[in-house]
């Protein structure tokens, strides 16, 4: 399932490549969308570089960027104050999620908890109406942050 | 005044710091009774076909100090605009050389429980009115003067007076006259509609996750019985068109223009959804 997922999406990569519009995609950046999540997981790196952890957590942390702590309490993070209630704890999240499947939930939640949550997707442009100008045709987070904030995920594990 | 301002400054720094131990949602179970002696009706039984069984006051999500405000009228800083709006509707003003109460009279009998029954359906017009939109019309029509900006201080302070009037009176609209059950439909549609990049609709936050903590904001069920509302964070009033606006920026979504049919449709809705609630102006919120 998850070769499948990959193989569909390459060619699309590849071919579309030089004339993506979308302003946040670079060259060798799978463009949002544009790989389908199946099965709950997206196994490809959207970049093909590995994430950087330390980043990922300033972006989780970045009120302009993830803003995860919005909605989730990360006791990793325990020097920012107010962490939200709406979603669950993210402590040892890694332990419950593998790789692929932390990318797909980051990338769009809605693919894999349902199009009802209130987790916003932050690699794609299945949005709401009326997006306001400053945002138009992005994503919140760039395919490199995506990559960064799974990286960060996958080092919190309690086991 | 300004020492007043200076200590709620300090009273909010310190509502600031308390929140900072673990967040645990969920309105309070407390009374709201105003100076000791006015009891305001803040949790009622739903009406039928309401997606809550139980409709509940913003001012139970709010911190024990914040609650504390809004219970105390000498200390509610939103009294200060009931004030100046009382003044307001004694003064002439436009070319018919008129003020509201050449009209209205003093307001004590006229304006009682009346802004506790907006919108209302205007013929005339042939779309709802809220409270500022009818004072504008009676600044054009009657005073022969110009209608006030949206969100100009003196609007404001009108409408919290007028509203005030109604205080601990059951908010309720009328859903039968003209097209008013047309505008509800829409405004459901809309409260029910995701917008903005963070695809989120006024239901995904408020119906959906009320009680719980978003980072520091404790989300209520977003009901609008206190406005216009004295807002801590703003230090000012804060008109109901201002907060729809707000929470549809929040969502990295363009938002309509004040009193546009949108926004009007929307009131309709949520005012509905709040029936029964007494109406609590000014409220005191964070
Ligand atoms: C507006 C609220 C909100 C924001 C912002 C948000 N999430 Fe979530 N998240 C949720 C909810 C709610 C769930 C649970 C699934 C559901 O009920 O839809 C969830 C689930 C998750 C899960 C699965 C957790 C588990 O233990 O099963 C992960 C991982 C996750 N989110 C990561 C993130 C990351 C990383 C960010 C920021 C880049 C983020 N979330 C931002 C609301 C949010
Ligand atoms: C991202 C979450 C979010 C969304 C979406 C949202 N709001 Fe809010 N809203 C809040 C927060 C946070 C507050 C402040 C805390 C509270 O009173 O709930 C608030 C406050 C309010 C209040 C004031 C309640 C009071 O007691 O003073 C009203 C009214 C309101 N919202 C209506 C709406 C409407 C109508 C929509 C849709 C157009 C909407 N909200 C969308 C988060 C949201």
């Amino acid at each position: 399932m998850n070769k499948g997922a990959t193989l569909a999406g390459l060619p699309a990569v590849l071919t579309g490549i030089a004339f993506m519009t979308v302003s946040a995609t670079q060259a060798g950046t799978v463009a949002p969308d544009s790989v389908p999540i199946e099965d709950m997981e997206l196994s490809q790196s959207l970049t093909g570089v590995a994430g950087d952890p330390a980043e990922g957590r300033a972006a989780f942390a970045d009120r302009k960027k993830g803003n995860c702590l919005a909605c989730h309490a990360n006791a990793d993070i325990k020097e920012e104050l107010f962490h939200g209630e709406v979603g669950p704890v993210l402590d040892g999240v890694a332990d419950r999620w593998d790789q692929a499947q932390l990318r797909a939930i980051v990338v769009n939640s809605k693919d894999v908890f349902g199009e009802q949550t209130i987790m916003p997707g932050f690699y794609t442009l299945k949005v709401g109406i009326n997006v306001d100008e400053a945002h138009a045709g992005q994503t919140i987070l760039t395919a490199q942050e995506v990559e960064d904030v799974v990286a960060y995920l996958m080092t919190l594990k309690d086991n | 005044m300004a020492s007043r301002t200076k200590s709620i400054a300090t009273l909010f720094s310190a509502v600031m710091v308390c929140a900072t131990g673990a967040l645990a949602g969920g309105p309070v179970d407390e009374k709201l009774v105003i100076d000791g002696e006015m009891e305001i009706d803040t949790r009622i039984p739903a009406p039928e076909g309401h997606p809550f069984d139980e409709v509940i006051s913003g001012w139970h999500y709010r911190t024990d100090e914040t609650r504390d405000l809004e219970a105390d009228s000498f200390q509610n800083p939103g009294m200060l605009y009931v004030e100046r709006g009382e003044e307001i509707w004694n003064t002439v003003d436009g070319a018919a050389g008129k003020s509201c109460a050449s009209c209205h009279g003093d307001g004590d009998e006229f304006l009682k429980g009346l802004g506790a029954n907006y919108p209302k359906w205007n013929a005339d017009a042939g779309k709802p009115f809220n409270i500022e939109l009818q004072i504008n019309q009676c600044r054009e029509a009657n005073m022969e003067a110009e209608p006030y900006k949206f969100d100009a201080a003196d609007q404001k302070a009108l409408t919290t007076f007028i509203k005030h009037k109604s205080i601990g009176m059951p908010m309720e609209i009328d859903l039968t006259e003209g097209d008013m059950q047309a505008w509800w439909n829409k405004g459901k549609e809309l409260y029910y509609t995701r917008t903005g990049q963070l695809n989120l609709a006024c239901a995904t936050c408020h119906e959906g996750y009320n009680g719980n903590y978003i980072r520091a904001d404790h989300l209520s069920q977003g009901n609008v019985n206190g406005f216009p509302t004295y807002r801590l964070k703003q230090s000012a009033m804060v008109s109901l068109h201002n907060r729809f606006r707000g929470c549809i920026r929040d969502t990295r979504a363009a938002f309509p223009p004040a009193f546009s049919d949108d926004l009007m449709a929307l009131e309709v809705y949520v005012t509905w959804r709040g029936s029964g609630l007494d109406i609590e102006t000014p409220a005191v919120r964070q």
